[in-house]
């Protein structure tokens, strides 16, 4: 990595809100959890997550402004859902890291290999 | 060909805190020998750099006390450099280091890593402790090499299993244009 990049991501994150932002939350990541599930309406996560009702609230208007999560509304509920596809630059991201290590671990994996054919021939 | 290769792209990356970074695997082989493979220079030139980008230093020092410095080529010529010093060994089960990328040496990590042997298979896992969100981040991006994507995470699985049906029908492998 370029420093220049390493201090663009530092700049932003400091400055703007996006994905990585709305995630860096324990309860936000939480709450994203929780909605794997499929819709939820507030008082439901309120009940799994043993948040107030308030606090959720909050966190869904920045998980909303993020795009990370989508509601719509039935009848007199609000129903939340996750928009997985908002997670895809906090995805790459990690996937990235996670691939430079698979590579680097297969070869460790293959010379282990070779070692202990060596060892017992 | 032997069983090499079936434990190909299995590492996992997890984030235990918003200071962490867990690298976890399985090999087939002693603890004993995953730890000389980590910690024996002519050996860690074998899988810590790539082809396109070798280690051209491995310095080891192992001892308490003792210092560790890896330089990688970049294709492009550039030298990439980390460097520590060793905290504790508990050779084979634990090894714990620091960690400063001399890009940012302001950033410095301690690493941990520990195997646990099992029936003749060595879980390793890494666990890198940085002093603030920020170098963590840092440092996770610094795997972010084009063209390497061989491997899905646990974030894809739940990215991809969520969504809705005609969603994932129009969005293909694409998933949206959030780039």
């Amino acid at each position: 990595m370029l420093i220049s990049e390493y201090d663009d991501r530092v700049a932003r994150a400091a400055t703007t809100t996006d994905a990585f932002n709305a995630i860096a939350e324990a309860s936000r990541r939480d709450i994203l959890v929780s909605l794997t599930g499929g819709e939820a309406a507030v008082g439901e996560i309120v009940d799994r997550l043993h948040l107030s009702q308030p606090q959720v609230s909050k966190h869904l208007g920045v998980l909303r402004a993020v795009d990370l999560v989508r509601c719509r509304t039935v009848g007199r509920h609000r129903l939340y859902r996750l928009n997985g596809a908002a997670l895809r630059p906090v995805h790459d991201w990690i996937r990235g890291f996670e691939a430079l290590w698979n590579d680097r671990l297969d070869r460790l994996d293959d010379l282990l290999t070779e070692l202990q054919q060596e060892e017992t021939p | 060909m032997t069983t090499t290769g079936t434990r190909h792209g299995s590492a996992v990356v997890t984030l235990p805190s918003d200071l962490e970074i867990g690298i976890t695997r399985i090999f087939d082989a002693p603890a004993e020998l995953v730890f000389r493979a980590w910690t024996t220079p002519e050996l860690v030139r074998e899988w810590w750099g790539r082809e396109s980008s070798p280690l051209v230093v491995c310095d080891i020092d192992l001892r308490v006390g003792g210092g560790w410095r890896y330089v990688t080529r970049e294709p492009d010529g550039t030298e990439l450099a980390w460097h520590g010093t060793y905290l504790e060994i508990d050779r084979p089960w634990r090894l714990v280091s620091t960690e400063v990328y001399e890009g940012y040496p302001d950033g410095e990590a301690r690493d941990t890593l520990t195997l646990t042997e099992r029936d003749g298979t060595t879980v390793m896992s890494v666990n890198v402790l940085h002093s603030s969100r920020e170098n963590r981040d840092g440092h996770l991006s610094s795997g972010m090499e084009p063209g390497m994507q061989h491997s899905l995470d646990r974030f894809e699985d739940l990215l991809l299993a969520q969504q809705a049906p005609g969603e994932r029908a129009a969005g293909g492998g694409g998933a949206g244009g959030a780039a």
